[in-house]
C-alpha cells in the first residue's frame, strides 16, 4: 500500500496540470458560454448558434477543413513514403519540418507578396503565357496556403508509421505474387493507417479553426469557426458567444478523436 | 523494399521542397533589398540587419523569447516524462484512454481557445500578466507534446527489460534511472526540442497572456507587421531561419551520437 | 541518464545566465528603475525623438508599449496586473472606459498647455468637459483611390463604389462600424442609427457591393493599397496619408454624404502608478512645437490649433485632411450604442462577410 502511494505521488505535477490547464479552461469556457453579451445568464448564445449564419459557417468550416485534410493527405503520403527510402531519411524529415518553425505570420506575409497582382506567381504565369490572374483572396490561395502549413504535421506521423513497417512483410507480399498496388492496398496502407489517422487529426481540427489566414490570405471571403471565435474574443468582446462556438469546437474535437482513435496495435 | 527512387519521384520531392522553402527564401531574399517593399528589388544592402543589431529593445525581446523557450521546454519535459509514465503505468484501459484524451486536448485545441481560456484562468487566479504568465502557459501547452514524444518509446520498450532488472535486485529508483530513462532518452530529447520550437513559435497564446512590457519575438513580429511591412522584419526572419537551421544541425548530431552511444537496442 | 541530467543542467544554467543578462540590460536601459512612465499607444504613433526629449527634460524614463486594437488594450487594462500610466484609446472606447471606471480624472492645473487645443474638439459627447481625456490626433473615414487606374474617374460619393465597372477593385477595412457606416451613409442614414430596419437595409445594400469587393482586410490594407493590389480602399484618413506618402498616384476623399470623425485621446488609466509623470507627459505632448513635430512624423491631423503655425502651409491647407467647415458639419462621431446594438452591428457585418458573390 505504502509503496503504491509513493509510486503515485510523483504523478502529482502531471495531474495538477490536467486539472489546472485542461479541465479548468474547458469548464471556464463552458461557464462563459451561458452568458449573453450583457452578462445575463441565458441560453441565447446556443439559440444563436443554430441560426442560418452560424450553421452555414459551421458547414463551410467543415467543408474547407475536409478539403484541406484530403489534399494534404494526398500530397503527404507519397512524400512520406519516398522519404523513408532516402539515405539520410531523418535529416530529410527534419528539413521538411523546419519550414513549420518559421513564424506563420511571416510566411503569410511572404505569400501576400508571392500571390499579389504584381507578385512572383503572376510574373511566372505571364511568362508561361497564361497571363495575370487573381490568386490572392481566392479559395485557391486559402486552400493552398493551408495545405502548405499542414503538410509537415501530416508527414511526420505517416513517416513514423512507414518507418516502423517491417520490410519482411512487403517482401512476403511480393514473393506471394502481389502486384505493387495490391501490396500497397492490402499491406502497407492498412499497417500505416494509425499514422494516417493521427495525421488527419492534427490537420483537420486546426483547419476547422484557422483564423489568421482567413483574413490575410482569403481576405475574409472565408469565415471559419476559428475566425468567429477570434472576432468574438478580441474584437466584439462577446466572450459568451465566442465560448459557445468554442464549446461546439471542443465537442467536434472529441468526436473526431474518438472516431480516429489511434490504438497501438502490435505489429 | 527497393531502395531506388525513380527520377519522377525525385522530381516530386524536389517540387515539394521547393514549395515548402519558397516563402522563406522569398523573405530572406528581400531582406537584402535596398528598396522599401517586397515587390521591387532595387539593390543590395545590409542596412536592415544594421537596424536590427542597433536595437537594444529587440535584443531584450530575443533573449526573453529564448529564456522562455528554454525554461518552458525544461519544465515541460520533466512534467511530460512524468505524464508519459503515468499513462504507461495506468492499469485500466479506461484510465489510459481518458488520460490520453485529456493529454491531447491542448494539442488539438485552437490557439485562440487556449489563449482566451488561459487569460480567464490567470485573471481568476490573480496572476500578474507578464513573464510568469507567459512561462506558465508555455509550459502548459508544451507538456502534451513531450508526452506524445516520450510515450511511443515507453510503449515499444519490452516489459521483460524491467522484469529482468527487478529480478536482478534493482529497486524502483534504479529501474527508473538505469533502465527506463536511458531507454526513452531519444524520445525525451525529441520532446525537449519539439517543446522548444513550439514555445519559440507560439504567437496566439502569448498574445493573450502577456503584459507589463514583456514581449516575445512572435508578438513583436505581429505588431511590427501591423505597422506596415518593414524589411527589417525580413532581416529578423532570415536570422531566425539561420538560427533554426543551426538548431536542426545540432539536434541531428545529438540524435546521431545517441544512436551510436545508445545501447544499440534499436536497429536501423 | 548522466548525460541527460548534464544536458538539463546546462539548459538551466544558461537560462539563469540569460535572465541575469536581461535584467542587467533592462536596468542599463533604465527600465527597472523607480522613475519610469509606461506609455501604452498604437504602434508607430509617436516620434521617438520626442520620447528622448521628454526623458531629457524630466528625467523620467519612458517605457513605450504598443497595442493594435482598442479592444485588446481595454482587456489588458480591465485585467489589472498591468501598470500603464498613459494610454491613447479612440473615442468610443473612452466612453466605455469612463463608464466602467477605468480612468482617472485629469488635473487641469497641471495641464496649462490644454489651451492650445482647438475648441471644436473639446467637450464632445464621449467625454463631457474633457474630464478624462485630451485629444491626441483626429481624422475621418474615407476612400483612398487610384485615379490613374480608374481612367481619371473621380470618386466623390459613397454610391460611386457601386459602379458595375469596379468589379473586384475595392478593399475594405475589417471594421463593423466602418463598413456598416458606409452602407448607412450611402442611404442617407446616420452612422449611429439603431433602427433595425435601417440597419438591415444598409446590410442588404452592402450585399450588392460584394462583386466589387476584393477583400476585407486589416492593417495590411496600407501595404496592399500602396502596392496597387486594388484601386479603391475604405480606410481611416491616417492610413490614407501613410499610403499616399508611399505611393503618390493615390488620392483621398471624404465622400460628400458625410462620414465618421474619430479621435484618439490621451487618458490616464486607473492602473497608473506614476500619475504625476503621466500629467507631465500629456502636458508635454500638448506643447505646440512638440505637437507640430509629432504631426509631421505621424502624418495624422492634429487637434492642436497652436501647432498649426509650425506646420508647412501645404499640410495645414490640405482640405482632404483638414476638411472645410461645411464638410465637417456632416461628419459624425461614433456614439457608444450599447452592447446590444453593437452586437447587432457585428452580426450584420458577419452576415455581409459571409455573403458570397
Amino acid at each position: 500500500m505504502d509503496r503504491k502511494l509513493t509510486g503515485n505521488l510523483f504523478k502529482i505535477p502531471y495531474y495538477l496540470w490536467i486539472i489546472l490547464f485542461v479541465v479548468g479552461p474547458i469548464l471556464l469556457v463552458l461557464y462563459y458560454s451561458f452568458f449573453d453579451i450583457e452578462g445575463h445568464f441565458s441560453l441565447t448564445n446556443y439559440q444563436k448558434f443554430f441560426t442560418p449564419v452560424y450553421l452555414k459557417m459551421t458547414f463551410s468550416s467543415f467543408w474547407y477543413a475536409f478539403l484541406i485534410t484530403a489534399i494534404t493527405l494526398l500530397i503527404s503520403y507519397p512524400v512520406a513514403y519516398l522519404l523513408t527510402k532516402t539515405k539520410h531519411k531523418q535529416l530529410w524529415l527534419l528539413l521538411i519540418i523546419v519550414p513549420s518553425w518559421i513564424n506563420l505570420l511571416l510566411k503569410a506575409y511572404a505569400f501576400l507578396g508571392i500571390f499579389g497582382t504584381y507578385g512572383a506567381a503572376n510574373s511566372f504565369l505571364k511568362i508561361i503565357g497564361i497571363g495575370q490572374k487573381q490568386i490572392l483572396f481566392t479559395d485557391f490561395s486559402f486552400v493552398f496556403v493551408s495545405v502548405y502549413i499542414f503538410i509537415p504535421f501530416m508527414i511526420l506521423p505517416i513517416f513514423n508509421a512507414l518507418d516502423e513497417l517491417n520490410p519482411a512483410l512487403i517482401d512476403a507480399a511480393n514473393d506471394l505474387g502481389a502486384s505493387k498496388w495490391t501490396t500497397f492496398r492490402r499491406v502497407i496502407f492498412p499497417l500505416t493507417i494509425d499514422g494516417v489517422k493521427s495525421g488527419c487529426q492534427v490537420t483537420f481540427i486546426p483547419a476547422l479553426s484557422l483564423f489568421m489566414l482567413t483574413r490575410l490570405i482569403a481576405g475574409n471571403r472565408v469565415i471559419t469557426l476559428g475566425t468567429a471565435i477570434e472576432q468574438h474574443f478580441l474584437v466584439t468582446q462577446d466572450w459568451g458567444m465566442g465560448s459557445t462556438i468554442a464549446v461546439f469546437l471542443i465537442i467536434a474535437m472529441f468526436l473526431i478523436m474518438v472516431m480516429t482513435n489511434t490504438r497501438k496495435r502490435g505489429v | 523494399m527497393e531502395r531506388r527512387i525513380s527520377p519522377f519521384s525525385k522530381l516530386f520531392l524536389a517540387i515539394i521542397f521547393f514549395v515548402l522553402y519558397a516563402p522563406i527564401f522569398f523573405l530572406v531574399f528581400y531582406s537584402f533589398n535596398s528598396g522599401e517593399t517586397m515587390y521591387n528589388f532595387e539593390g543590395f544592402t545590409l542596412d536592415w540587419y544594421r537596424e536590427l543589431f542597433g536595437d537594444t529593445r529587440l535584443l531584450i525581446i530575443v533573449l526573453n523569447t529564448v529564456v522562455v523557450a528554454l525554461l518552458s521546454a525544461l519544465f515541460s519535459t520533466i512534467i511530460g516524462i512524468i505524464g508519459a509514465l503515468a499513462i504507461y503505468m495506468a492499469k485500466r484501459k479506461q484510465t489510459k484512454h481518458t488520460l490520453l484524451a485529456m493529454n491531447n486536448v491542448l494539442i488539438v485545441s485552437p490557439d485562440v481557445i487556449i489563449g482566451a481560456s488561459f487569460l480567464i484562468l490567470f485573471t481568476t487566479a490573480g496572476i500578474k500578466l507578464g513573464f510568469y504568465s507567459v512561462l506558465l502557459s508555455h509550459i502548459a501547452f508544451c507538456i502534451p507534446i513531450v508526452v506524445l514524444m516520450v510515450l511511443p518509446k515507453l510503449m515499444e520498450m519490452s516489459p521483460s527489460l524491467i522484469d529482468a532488472a527487478r529480478d536482478l535486485g534493482a529497486n524502483h529508483w534504479d529501474v527508473m534511472t538505469k533502465v527506463i530513462i536511458p531507454y526513452i532518452s531519444p524520445g525525451i530529447l525529441a520532446g525537449f526540442f519539439m517543446a522548444l520550437t513550439y514555445s519559440f513559435d507560439d504567437f496566439a497564446v502569448t498574445f493573450f497572456v502577456t503584459g507589463n512590457g514583456f514581449s516575445t519575438l512572435s508578438v513583436e513580429i505581429y505588431s511590427l507587421a501591423r505597422r506596415g511591412i518593414s524589411l527589417s522584419i525580413n532581416a529578423l526572419s532570415a536570422l531566425l531561419f539561420l538560427f533554426t537551421m543551426i538548431l536542426v544541425v545540432i539536434y541531428y548530431f545529438i540524435v546521431q551520437n545517441n544512436k551510436v552511444n545508445g545501447a544499440g537496442v534499436r536497429k536501423r | 541518464m548522466k548525460n541527460l541530467v548534464r544536458f538539463f543542467l546546462v539548459i538551466a544554467v544558461s537560462s539563469a545566465l540569460i535572465l541575469i543578462a536581461i535584467s542587467s540590460l533592462n536596468s542599463s536601459q533604465g527600465y527597472s528603475g523607480g522613475n519610469t512612465l509606461t506609455v501604452y499607444n498604437w504602434g508607430d504613433y509617436i516620434d521617438p525623438a520626442l520620447i528622448k526629449k521628454f526623458e531629457k527634460e524630466t528625467g523620467i524614463k519612458v517605457i513605450y508599449e504598443t497595442f493594435d486594437s482598442n479592444e485588446a488594450m481595454m482587456t489588458k487594462i480591465q485585467q489589472g496586473g498591468t501598470t500603464y500610466d498613459v494610454a491613447v484609446p479612440s473615442e468610443y472606447t473612452i466612453d466605455k472606459m469612463r463608464h466602467e471606471n477605468l480612468l482617472i480624472p485629469l488635473d487641469y492645473t497641471k495641464l496649462p498647455n490644454l489651451k492650445n487645443i482647438d475648441k471644436r474638439f473639446m467637450d464632445l459627447p464621449f467625454d463631457p468637459d474633457n474630464q478624462y481625456s485630451v485629444p491626441y490626433f483626429w481624422g475621418t473615414v474615407g476612400i483612398v483611390y487610384n485615379p490613374s487606374k480608374l481612367n481619371g474617374k473621380k470618386i466623390t460619393s459613397w454610391n460611386d463604389l457601386w459602379a458595375p465597372d469596379l468589379k473586384n477593385e475595392i478593399l475594405l477595412i475589417d471594421g463593423a462600424r466602418e463598413v456598416m457606416g458606409m452602407g448607412l451613409n450611402s442611404l442617407g442614414y446616420s452612422l449611429n442609427d439603431t433602427n433595425k430596419e435601417h440597419l438591415l437595409e444598409a446590410k442588404n445594400k452592402l450585399d450588392t457591393l460584394t462583386p466589387n469587393v476584393k477583400a476585407i482586410v486589416g492593417d495590411e490594407i496600407k501595404m496592399l493599397m500602396a502596392n496597387e493590389e486594388a484601386s479603391i480602399g475604405l480606410v481611416w484618413s491616417g492610413d490614407a496619408s501613410e499610403i499616399m506618402s508611399e505611393n503618390e498616384h493615390l488620392d483621398y476623399v471624404v465622400p460628400k454624404e458625410g462620414s465618421n470623425l474619430w479621435f484618439d485621446n490621451m487618458v490616464i488609466p486607473k492602473t497608473a502608478k506614476n500619475i504625476d509623470g503621466a500629467q507631465k507627459f500629456i502636458n508635454f505632448m500638448l506643447d505646440p512645437k512638440v505637437a507640430a513635430q509629432n504631426t509631421e512624423y505621424v502624418g495624422y491631423s492634429t487637434p492642436n490649433k497652436a501647432a498649426l503655425k509650425f506646420l508647412p502651409k501645404d499640410v495645414v491647407n490640405d482640405k482632404r485632411f483638414y476638411p472645410s467647415p461645411e464638410l465637417t458639419k456632416k461628419l459624425e462621431v461614433y456614439e457608444n450604442l450599447g452592447k446590444k446594438n453593437l452586437a447587432y452591428y457585428n452580426e450584420l457585418f458577419l452576415q455581409f462577410k459571409m455573403h458570397r458573390k
